[in-house]
């Protein structure tokens, strides 16, 4: 058996049982609630230069589906890979169970070249996440030095880490006559599947691209979610906000919040452990209906430097953090949180379809 | 954001309690009425229950500002609802028999005359969910699929739409409860057995369903406000497959075996749904998944707080039931607050970081000819909920908790000849069938595919067993990687002695010597990701630090009940709930240690800490060398907390109480003989013997004085392993049978005696003075175990001399045992010589009647007296002014062929207890309290004795007065007709004529059965069996002891069901106070 050892920052050290690759890595250390979807939660790009703890203890129960085809958007899957640097929970399973299983969750990690240990009271880990905030992390081998693992351990740069997980060059995937372009800033593949989903075309351009040269062919803008400070993307905040008066409906996920409300004139900043969970709880400020959501992110929006012209939509039941944001007059909204849930509760979905209601009218409309 | 309602709030509420504990409907209502209570009164709304269970938390004197101790039936309701002026009602707190009745009280307009608003789920949704038809096409309007079925109204529509789906079929009755009347079917002999089982149970309709057997079946529990907030507070995973009935399986929750996208969908699905229905508050929806693709079924919507529910509130720390109370009120779900973090909103879906799992607990083996396979019907008594990180670790510690002589996963304890016959039809011992068959060397794909059970079960099943072998493979100290290991897969420090041939203190000291101790974790709704300042905790050996530390302050640690079983029950929860107040009110901090979720005792809100989590000698060892608490309490949760008496002690705790030397004197059959006669108390004639030899047992018989004879082991809770004998064969036998159960123990053969009046003392006692006590008789003759019996306060029949000597007897008793606590005796009276034939150092079943008749809470001075203070206290309990009688309350219904009769083996799943102006009117109320319903048509009398025949003259006599027709099996009838009573001849299936009982009973000319068997031994009597039982399936009344016979129709020859006055239980005490 293979025992690897999380470092942090503060040096504390565990030693687990190694059932990923036996690679050593860094990364900002985070925990996640969610009970379920552990496929779903790997392969999402905002959890992109992150080690991963869960604190549901039990991970790998029913397994992983077999691998897509390379250019497939198929879901379970959120990306092409699995996107974390680490995982770290208490126990994974070696004999799973599920009919549509291809293979368990340590040989998927194993094939993926992603390092994984067992046998952490990730519950212990996660309070001292919570009092300290996140922190860096290392997964070294048992018996490494710290000091020459560190310098050793793989690490992403997350200034520019976005431009990892976009796509290289435009994709259009057909979809019927409203024509969606998504800025790929790491966006799940479930944000495409949703407006497929609907019947509209997805146009998924790089987070790099010149949005301006899509414009004329587009009824809509969907700004996705992403990994890293939405502060490291400041120019293409720059490209949205040239979007403010060309009357074209945008919607934006999670980083896309952040960087609307940057657009706007905004401000963001660095939550103390984030929002990693299947159960945060927001409210929409309009109608007070509440509703249980999907949430990923560790930076947020800045309630009260958002310019007049921008309202808040939605607050987070819990710690009244900012849950998303809409322009006074024009077509532009954002949410922090993620309708296209995988994984999590569904409850959100009908944002799509308001969005591409809106799309529909406003393509009319001109 | 907090504190917004409905201007329209009710002024005086009604809620519905659920009476008597039965199969079904268990001590979970006591919960949820107890949280609905509490969240109506904090509005300033005047509260009014209706519940004869009196051995309940809701019907104590701090909860409902009037609680009437009356059946929960629309006749008794409407008086209720006269006297009281209410405005309001809930029918969603008090299970099916609440729900039932609300519905009736709708229907027949009584809601609407007396202007009653119903809160919560609206009755039109109510029906909706428990007419199957009308669910079915709700579900269909919104495209959400439904099991294949046909709802049917005569056995020929059943026929008729099996032909259409085709065999195997479900058959299930509409508005029932626990899956009463439901099997499945797999072949035209079943169906027909079925059929005739389904449509005799009075119910008008029954629903044919698919098979969906050996689908995997997950519950989710939903709340939804009146704007339409809506969530899913837990989701839960059936280990047993669909085929098992929900309350028969073993649960998980979280779901272990979904997927996210499955697990959403049914989320998805679940809200959709209960949006469409309508439900206000809290429900529960069951599904059917297909484990080789992704379809499913929605089986059923319970619109009511359920035993989910509350198992869902324990599992997550979510108060279910409260805020289902709240949003009955008009609240929505972001006005409430979460009560475990205090700084987050009730509108969220718990995180769990840790596994529950529940079990249920059977106890089959106390009834004669019960059919111990389980299925689509309930028969278990009670559940455990055991909390952990792993599922070897749950199922573990559940097997422990349930008490069944079994220390975890162990293969060597299935006992039984064919492993695969077990794994495919279960008995409640399949689990251990299926580790067995793993350890044989069985595969996962076999047990799967005989079992339906997933294989991610039992690959995790098959890790203990490994581990197991592991342990196996040598002998003394083990390497600490292994040692740990096994403790956190859940094995006892007994369990890895006893594989290793050592002893539980040996690996305890090895395990401490390596650090290896549990640590204590909170159940905080959110997975550790917002500080929590819950005090709901559980053990394990996964977390390496405690989430919380021991404080400063002096406490005391209470043991609670553990699962609710045949003999041990709610009136121990509430001895454990009044024993943490009074300790609180002494200003201790109070631990309270229990694993049944079906309490009160585990609402997180009774005590400063709980901790969910095994009642065992190793785990209250390990709270205690943490927590250092000033002494612990065992003598208030029943047996199971007083066994460990003796052992704690020895390891140096200290119990509080009466010295457990002393509770061992009382306890132990030979020491407490050798006790009475140094005090010359008189004790029916005894002997205990190891020898069980022709030779020696025809001695011992003889020196007895002759049969019968009593035959028990030592240590015996209500009857277990418990019989009479009557003639040699049957001595030798038994005693086979009871010296297999324990074997460490010699039996006990004791002078049974017959026609001897049976009387109870429950009293408190202070260093050997007796302070309180209260004496009540039994209707029954001694030989009904006391559980079943029907118990009189104040007696009425009883010499002044008799109960003279009864005081003298415990009080010398309580003075030789220096008893401090709470303590009951049994005594059997027969002119005027007392003999003792028990005595128990602790809280009896019977301590909260006492209590709430006499209106002395005889549990807080118990514990106020364990603490060392001393208020003076007296109690009225002789010269009261009105009678309170506590009645049985039996679940043979649910037990497919038991014999229903009383012997001294306790049968009753649960108790009622009414107040009267005299023994009559009590007697009438508590009878149709446990169901019996007052005859209109005709009475069936099969008097077995020929004495008993002659004893029944006068009251047969007024049976003729009430107009009612009898009818008598063949020798019974000589006897009437020779007195001149006119009668019809039943005769037994034995005549083979016609009419006979069963076809008289069959075509419903018969609506009271009374039916003495011949002696307590009804084996080989299959007439009477016959007779008895079909008037269970039938659902007709039935009375099987003499004396309760001629008291009850004594009842109701003085009282019609009109005359029952319906008082509220402060009146009756109010008159004591008047008089004094």
């Amino acid at each position: 058996m293979h025992f690897m050892k999380l470092v942090l920052e503060d040096g504390t050290e565990l030693r687990g049982r190694s059932f990923g690759a036996p690679r050593e890595v860094a990364g900002e250390v985070v925990f996640t609630t969610g009970m379920s979807g552990y496929v779903e939660t790997l392969t999402d790009p905002s959890f992109r230069g992150q080690i991963l703890v869960t604190t549901y203890p039990l991970q790998g129960n029913y397994g992983v589906p077999a691998r897509r085809p390379k250019d497939s958007i198929a879901a379970p899957f959120e990306s092409g890979r699995v996107q974390v640097q680490g995982m770290i929970c208490l126990r994974h399973s070696e004999h799973p169970s599920h009919h549509g299983m291809a293979s368990t969750l340590g040989e998927w990690l194993r094939e993926e070249n992603v390092p994984a240990i067992d046998g952490i009271d990730t519950r212990t880990l996660t309070r001292k996440l919570r009092e300290h905030g996140t922190m860096k992390g290392w997964l070294l081998h048992e018996d490494a030095a710290v000091a020459e693992g560190k310098q050793r351990a793989d690490t992403i740069d997350m200034p520019s880490v976005v431009a990892q997980v976009t796509v290289p060059e435009a994709i259009t995937y057909p979809g019927g006559e409203l024509r969606v372009l998504i800025v790929d800033t790491g966006c799940k593949d479930n944000i495409v599947r949703a407006i497929l989903k609907r019947g509209a075309t997805v146009i998924r351009v790089p987070s790099h691209a010149d949005l301006a040269q899509y414009l004329p062919d587009v009824d809509g803008v969907l700004l996705s979610n992403g990994p890293g400070d939405p502060k490291d993307l400041l120019p293409l905040a720059a490209q949205i906000r040239g979007l403010f008066d060309r009357g074209i409906p945008t919607f934006g996920v999670c980083l896309g919040n952040q960087l609307l409300a940057l657009a706007a004139g905004g401000d963001t900043y660095k939550l103390r452990y984030g929002h990693r969970s299947q159960n945060q709880p927001v409210q929409d400020l309009l109608t007070r209906r509440c509703y249980v959501t999907s949430q990923n992110h560790g930076y947020a929006v800045r309630e009260d430097s958002l310019p007049a012209d921008w309202e808040p939509w939605f607050v987070n039941v819990n710690d009244g953090t900012n849950e998303g944001i809409r322009a006074r007059g024009r077509a532009m909204s954002s949410v922090q949180f993620h309708p296209e849930a995988t994984p999590g509760p569904e409850d959100t979905a009908f944002l799509f379809d308001d969005f591409l209601r809106l799309c529909g009218s406003m393509k009319r409309g001109r | 954001m907090f504190g917004q309602y409905l201007p329209q709030k009710p002024r005086r509420v009604l809620i519905l309690g659920s009476g008597a504990l039965k199969i079904g409907e268990a001590g979970e209502f006591d919960y949820s009425g107890s949280q609905a209570i509490k969240a109506i009164r904090e509005e300033g709304i005047a509260t009014v229950l209706v519940n004869p269970n009196i051995a309940t938390i809701q019907t104590s004197e701090d909860m409902a500002d009037k609680v009437y101790l009356l059946p929960v039936d629309p006749h008794f309701v409407e008086q209720v609802i006269i006297r009281e002026e209410v405005d309001a009602i809930t029918i969603s707190f008090g299970g099916q028999t609440a729900l039932n009745c609300g519905v009736a009280l709708d229907e027949s307009g009584v809601l609407k005359k007396y202007g009653v608003r119903v809160l919560g789920t609206p009755v039109e949704t109510v029906r909706d969910t428990e007419d199957r038809l009308r669910f079915k096409q709700r579900l269909d309007e919104i495209g959400v699929k439904t099991a294949r079925s046909a709802a049917c109204n005569s056995r020929e529509e059943v026929r008729a739409a099996v032909k259409m789906l085709g065999l195997p079929v479900i058959l299930r009755a509409a508005y029932s409860l626990g899956g009463k009347g439901s099997a499945i079917c797999e072949t035209d002999e079943q169906l027909e057995a079925a059929l005739f089982r389904a449509f005799g149970g009075g119910t008008a309709q029954v629903l044919v369903e698919e098979s969906l057997r050996g689908w995997k079946e997950i519950e989710y529990e939903v709340v939804r406000d009146a704007r339409d907030n809506c969530i899913t507070v837990c989701n839960m995973e059936n280990l047993d497959p669909l085929g098992i009935h929900t309350g028969e399986s073993i649960v998980v929750a979280p779901s272990q075996t979904l997927n996210d996208a499955e697990y959403q969908m049914l989320r998805s699905i679940a809200i959709r749904t209960i949006r469409h229905l309508g439900v206000v508050g809290e429900c529960n929806i069951q599904y059917a998944l297909d484990p080789k693709s992704n379809d499913y079924r929605v089986i059923e919507v319970n619109a009511r707080l359920s035993r989910s529910s509350a198992l869902a509130s324990k599992a997550t720390g979510y108060p279910l039931a409260y805020v289902a109370a709240k949003i009955a009120l008009g609240y929505t779900l972001p006005d409430l607050p979460n009560t475990i973090t205090r700084r987050t909103s009730a509108f969220f879906e718990p995180a769990l970081d840790y596994i529950v799992c529940k079990f249920p607990r059977w106890d089959l083996q106390k009834f004669s000819q019960v059919d111990t396979r389980i299925g689509s019907e309930m028969k278990s008594v009670g559940e455990v909920m055991a909390v952990g990180r792993t599922l070897a670790e749950v199922l573990q510690k559940a097997l422990r908790m349930l008490e069944i002589g079994v220390d975890g996963l162990d293969p060597d304890a299935f006992v039984g000849d064919d492993l695969r016959d077990e794994i495919r039809n279960p008995s409640p011992r399949r689990i251990l069938a299926v580790a067995r068959a793993l350890e044989t060397g069985m595969s996962v794909a076999e047990i799967n595919s005989l079992s339906g059970i997933d294989p991610w079960f039992l690959h995790q099943i098959d890790s203990v067993v490994r581990t197991r072998r592991q342990l196996k493979d040598g002998t003394g100290a083990v390497v600490p990687a292994l040692l740990r290991e096994a403790k956190q897969q859940g094995f006892s420090d007994k369990a890895i002695a006893r594989l290793r041939k050592s002893t539980e203190p040996e690996v305890r000291s090895e395990r401490l010597r390596h650090g290896i101790k549990p640590h204590l974790c909170q159940i905080d709704t959110l997975a550790a990701e917002y500080p929590a300042e819950t005090n709901y905790l559980y053990l394990t050996y996964h977390a390496t630090v405690d989430d919380v530390a021991p404080s400063w302050r002096k406490k005391v640690l209470v043991l609670g009940s553990g699962a609710y079983r045949i003999g041990s029950s709610v009136e121990f929860d509430w001895c454990s709930v009044n024993t943490v107040r009074a300790v609180q009110e002494l200003g201790y901090e109070t631990i309270l240690l229990n694993y049944n979720p079906e309490t009160v005792s585990t609402d997180y809100d009774v005590c400063d800490k709980l901790v969910f989590d095994e009642i065992s000698l190793e785990t209250v060892l390990d709270l205690y060398e943490r927590e250092q608490p000033y002494g612990v309490i065992v003598s208030m949760g029943g047996q199971v907390s007083n066994n460990l008496a003796l052992k704690l002690h020895k390891a140096g705790v200290r119990v509080l109480g009466t010295n457990p030397e002393n509770v061992d004197r009382a306890e132990d059959r030979e020491k407490f003989g050798d006790l009475l006669d140094q005090l010359k108390i008189d004790q029916p004639n005894w002997a205990t013997t190891t020898d069980v030899s022709d030779e020696n047992l025809r001695r011992l018989t003889e020196e007895l004085g002759g049969f019968p004879l009593l035959v028990r082991p030592s240590y015996v809770l209500s009857g277990a392993a418990m019989t009479v004998a009557h003639e040699q064969h049957h001595l030798r036998n038994y005693l086979h049978r009871a010296a297999a159960v324990s074997p460490e123990h010699p039996v006990v053969i004791t002078k049974f005696e017959t026609h001897a009046k049976e009387i109870e003392i429950d009293a408190v006692a202070d260093r050997g003075e007796v302070i309180l006590s209260a004496i009540s008789e039994h209707v029954e003759n001694a030989g009904v175990h006391s559980g079943d019996a029907t118990l009189v306060l104040p007696p009425q029949k009883l010499y002044v001399e008799t109960i003279r000597r009864i005081k003298r007897i415990a009080r010398d008793v309580a003075k030789a045992l220096q008893i401090t606590g709470p303590f009951n005796m049994q005594f059997l009276a027969k002119d005027n010589v007392v003999k003792v034939i028990e005595c128990n150092l602790r809280a009896s079943r019977s301590f909260p009647f006492v209590s709430k008749v006499t209106g002395t809470n005889f549990i807080r001075e118990a514990a106020r007296r364990m603490l060392g203070v001393a208020t003076p206290v007296s109690v009225e309990a002789l010269d009261l002014d009105y009678v309170a009688v506590k009645a049985a309350q039996f679940s043979f219904s649910r037990l497919a062929g038991a014999d229903p009769t009383l012997g001294v083996e306790m049968a009753s799943t649960g108790e009622v207890g009414c107040l009267g102006d005299d023994l009559s009117e009590a007697l009438l109320k508590a009878l149709i309290a446990t169901g019996f319903k007052v005859p209109k048509r005709g009475v069936l009398l099969s008097l077995g004795p020929v004495a008993d025949k002659y004893r029944f003259e006068r009251e047969a006599r007024w049976l003729l007065e009430m107009g009612l027709t009898l009818y008598a099996t063949p020798g019974t009838a000589d006897v009437l007709k020779e007195q001149g009573i006119p009668c019809e001849v039943a005769y037994k299936e034995s005549n083979e004529k016609e009419p006979s009982a069963v076809s008289l009973l069959n075509s419903g000319h018969i609506d009271l059965v009374i039916n003495i068997p011949r002696s307590y031994d009804s084996q080989g009597m299959p007439d009477g069996y016959r007779i008895r039982r079909r008037a269970v399936d039938m659902n007709v009344s039935l009375l099987t002891n003499l004396q309760l016979a001629r008291a009850a129709v004594e009842a109701m020859h003085k009282y019609r069901v009109e005359d029952l006055k319906p008082l509220d239980w402060a009146s009756y005490l109010a008159r004591n106070v008047k008089k004094n």
